[in-house]
């Protein structure tokens, strides 16, 4: 176990799971157990089809993720368990901006409003517009502080989506889960064992 | 209905269908898993499972208990002495409310256990309907896995997968919930197949050969080698392969309370009981050991006690089946990932055949100060009343270490553990973890059907028993028997010893009025007597144990002992205390 900070930071915690109904509490409790608040949290289909994808960001130190970590993975529908910096990983949040259109036409250039925030237009109404932007927490901040003088009628941002730039993907491994035959979970976790990225055990 | 008569399953599944309904599905189920015994209380939402069973009378052994709680204790008891899964049936709603406290004592004790709740027909879910709770939600915290079944055609998988997430890897409580809808249904059942793999679930971590060199070599080093042991051992049926490797190390080791019992507790290298209440050497010698050796345990706080001074000296080789509980709450030099049944023999190979008797005189020096403060006058009071710990040694003399014991929670358990001899493995059943009181009366009763041929003698005190007493009925009807020993000091004792250490003798709430509990269990017409003189405690004991049936002995022992040794909370495991 490495050379560890103890300070606390964002990590994104990425967890494979069966697509089963009541695991999404079963994950949550595991930090609100602990009292850790889940930042941001999105679950949707993974590239296989049957498997999940969650992408969970908490705020805490390596060692209680690593714990929690271990914990997640010890549920009997989650298949993987990844957690890594904000360094280690590609990330984006989605954010979408609902303004009158009177008011946003007659006082800002909206073309360098929208390039300047790398924001697009959604929906373009007489009574309303939608912006979209996608970026970094502070991105998409940022724009909600430029419209706000304008009357932003509505905002919403969704949780963080976060690629693992050190990944070699999931589609192989799973494959590797499915090869076996039932009862050899001997071989099954033989692989798990292989490489440095492989956390578990 | 003739389905009773036979069962319809092979173990391989049936080529042609039968029609079958989801209750009957589930009964057939349970015999191909091998179930005989049933702990359960039937009500509306799992009536038609209880009317299916009705026609299973002859296969399935179901043991009507008084309260839900008291029938997951005795599939908890049942479990640890026979080390099968034990199951449970309940109904929705209260019912499976009702089973919270064991599903909590089971998983933090790792007791394999298969849970059944009726639930409200599949299209009143949500609606409130009576008797509907959410037990899923409820059971999630304090279950290995829980299902809901609204469909009949599930029944078969999802049992299948229940007992073995129940009994692998580590094991733990499962609940299954199925719906009045699913239990009446009716479809075409093909059979019953067993399970052995799910995709994402791993119950056993590989074996890694690298890290049985690096922790033979530690233990071959080591000055002062020191093992810890745990339920791990029982639960792994390792106990051969345990003693194996602790007679070639000849290392000094100690055990936590659901361990006991995997060597015989007067096995020359057993040096006691680790923890709060555990044995002087143990803990303070934990502070002193070069290398500590955990297997299948997961340092608790009642075991470690203050955790930045617990042996902060000693490199830490910890074998455990549970990867999450490696480094969890002591970092790990030396982690050994496996199933102690398989990796314990691959250590044992390793080391070297040793014998260290300096430092297991050392301990031996140990228990002789505990002796001289604590022991001595624990065993052979001078005082008029009688204490806990004589009665625990006059059993032995009867038992001769051979009985199981069931103890409650309290000051009487933690003398039971100290003082009780143990032959044998799967003897000590105990809440350990949660802490349970009430526990006892109920899980002696399964633990008397998980070993029939054993004596099983449930140790308890006299705030415990109150709390679930009501299964003496299920003694009654049953005619199981089990022998109980109310030990009463008539006082809430554990709590009143704190208090009189740390809060200044203020005795708040401790001081617990008990009825004739003689008189309560002759109502149940259960023999018993109450005696509170030590001449009559040795032919006491021997009525007890030579009656024909159940029988209860209230023994009144002194009001006000503290059980010594004791860490303070707070405090590390060398300042343990005498006195």
């Amino acid at each position: 176990m490495s050379n560890e900070t103890t300070d606390k930071q964002e990590f994104n915690i990425t967890v494979y799971t069966e697509n089963q109904i009541g695991l999404l509490n079963r994950i949550a409790i595991i930090f609100t157990r602990r009292k850790i608040n889940i930042d941001s949290l999105n679950t949707s289909p993974s590239e296989i089809d049957s498997i999940h994808r969650f992408n969970i960001v908490i705020t805490e130190s390596e060692e209680v993720v690593r714990k929690v970590c271990r914990q997640i993975e010890k549920q009997v529908e989650v298949l993987k368990v990844y957690y890594h910096t904000n360094a280690d990983v590609i990330w984006q949040e989605m954010a979408l901006y609902k303004v009158s259109t009177d008011v946003i036409a007659e006082q800002v250039s909206v073309e360098r409003l929208l390039r300047e925030n790398g924001a697009r237009v959604v929906v373009l109404r007489k009574d309303y517009t939608v912006f979209e932007t996608t970026g970094h927490r502070e991105e998409t901040d940022a724009l909600i502080n430029i419209l706000q003088p304008y009357g932003l009628i509505e905002f919403v941002r969704s949780a963080r989506v976060a690629i693992i730039k050190d990944s070699d993907g999931f589609n192989s491994k799973l494959r590797e889960f499915e090869r076996l035959e039932p009862g050899e979970d001997v071989i099954e976790n033989e692989y798990l064992n292989q490489g440095q990225k492989v956390f578990t055990m | 209905m003739e389905v009773a008569n036979e069962t319809l399953t092979a173990p391989a599944a049936q080529e042609k269908a039968v029609e079958l309904t989801g209750s009957e599905a589930l009964l057939e189920a349970l015999i191909v898993e091998g179930v005989d015994t049933i702990f359960g209380y039937p009500g509306g939402a799992i009536m038609p499972i209880y009317d299916a069973l009705y026609d299973y009378k002859e296969k399935l052994n179901h043991i009507l208990v008084r309260h839900e709680q008291g029938g997951i204790h005795a599939g908890q008891g049942y479990a640890r002495t026979s080390g099968k899964v034990g199951v449970v049936f309940a109904t929705s709603g209260p019912g499976a409310t009702n089973l919270v406290t064991g599903l909590a004592d089971a998983q933090i004790d790792s007791t394999p256990l298969v849970c059944i709740t009726g639930q409200v027909f599949a299209h009143l879910l949500g609606t409130d309907a009576f008797q509907e709770t959410d037990v899923i939600n409820i059971t999630t915290p304090v279950t290995k896995w829980n299902y809901q079944v609204t469909d009949a055609t599930e029944i078969p998988e999802v049992i299948a997968k229940a007992f073995y997430i129940a009994k692998s890897g580590r094991p733990g409580p499962v609940l299954i919930d199925i719906t009045k809808n699913a239990q009446i249904q009716k479809f075409d059942y093909k059979g019953y197949v067993q399970c052995n793999h799910i995709r994402s679930y791993r119950p056993k971590p590989i074996v890694r050969q690298q890290y049985i060199q690096e922790a033979a070599a530690l233990i071959n080093q080591a000055k002062k080698p020191f093992i810890l042991w745990g339920q791990g051992v029982i639960l792994g049926s390792a106990e051969q392969e345990f003693k194996a490797f602790v007679e070639k190390s000849g290392i000094p080791s100690a055990w936590t309370i659901l361990g006991v019992g995997a060597i015989p507790t007067d096995h020359p290298l057993n040096v006691g009981m680790l923890g709060m209440h555990g044995n002087y050497g143990p803990n303070v010698l934990t502070n002193d050991c070069d290398v500590l050796i955990a297997i299948g345990m997961r340092f608790d706080d009642r075991v470690t006690g203050r955790l930045d001074k617990y042996a902060k000296q000693a490199k830490v080789i910890h074998l455990d089946i549970d990867p999450a509980e490696i480094d969890k709450n002591v970092k790990t030099t030396v982690p050994v990932w496996g199933d102690c049944k398989e990796t314990l023999p691959l250590l044992t190979a390793l080391v070297d055949k040793k014998e260290h008797t300096e430092w297991l005189k050392l301990f031996n020096e140990y228990t002789q100060k505990e002796v001289d403060a604590v022991i001595h006058d624990e065993l052979n009071p001078t005082s008029e009343e009688m204490t806990m710990g004589e009665v625990i040694k006059q059993l032995n003399e009867l038992t001769n270490g051979n009985a199981v014991i069931v103890s409650d929670v309290g000051q009487h358990q933690m003398v039971a553990c100290r003082y009780a001899q143990f032959n044998k493995t799967r003897s000590n059943v105990t809440s350990g973890g949660l802490g349970t009181m009430g526990f006892a009366l109920p899980a002696a009763i399964g633990a008397k059907f998980g070993a029939k041929d054993r004596d099983v003698i449930a140790v308890i005190g006299d705030g415990g028993f109150q709390m679930t007493l009501q299964e003496l009925g299920t003694v009654m009807q049953t005619g199981i028997n089990v022998k109980i020993i109310i030990l009463n000091n008539r006082f809430l004792g554990m709590v009143r010893q704190w208090q009189e250490l740390f809060n200044e003798r203020r005795y708040s709430f401790v001081d617990i009025q008990s009825p004739d509990f003689v008189m309560v269990a002759k109502g149940y017409g259960i023999e018993g007597q109450c005696i509170n003189e030590r001449g009559q405690l040795v032919d006491a004991l021997k009525t007890m144990m030579n009656h024909n049936g159940s029988y209860l002995l209230e023994v009144m022992v002194t009001k006000e002992n503290n059980v010594f040794p004791m860490v303070p909370q707070g405090c590390s495991v060398s300042e343990i205390r005498l006195k």
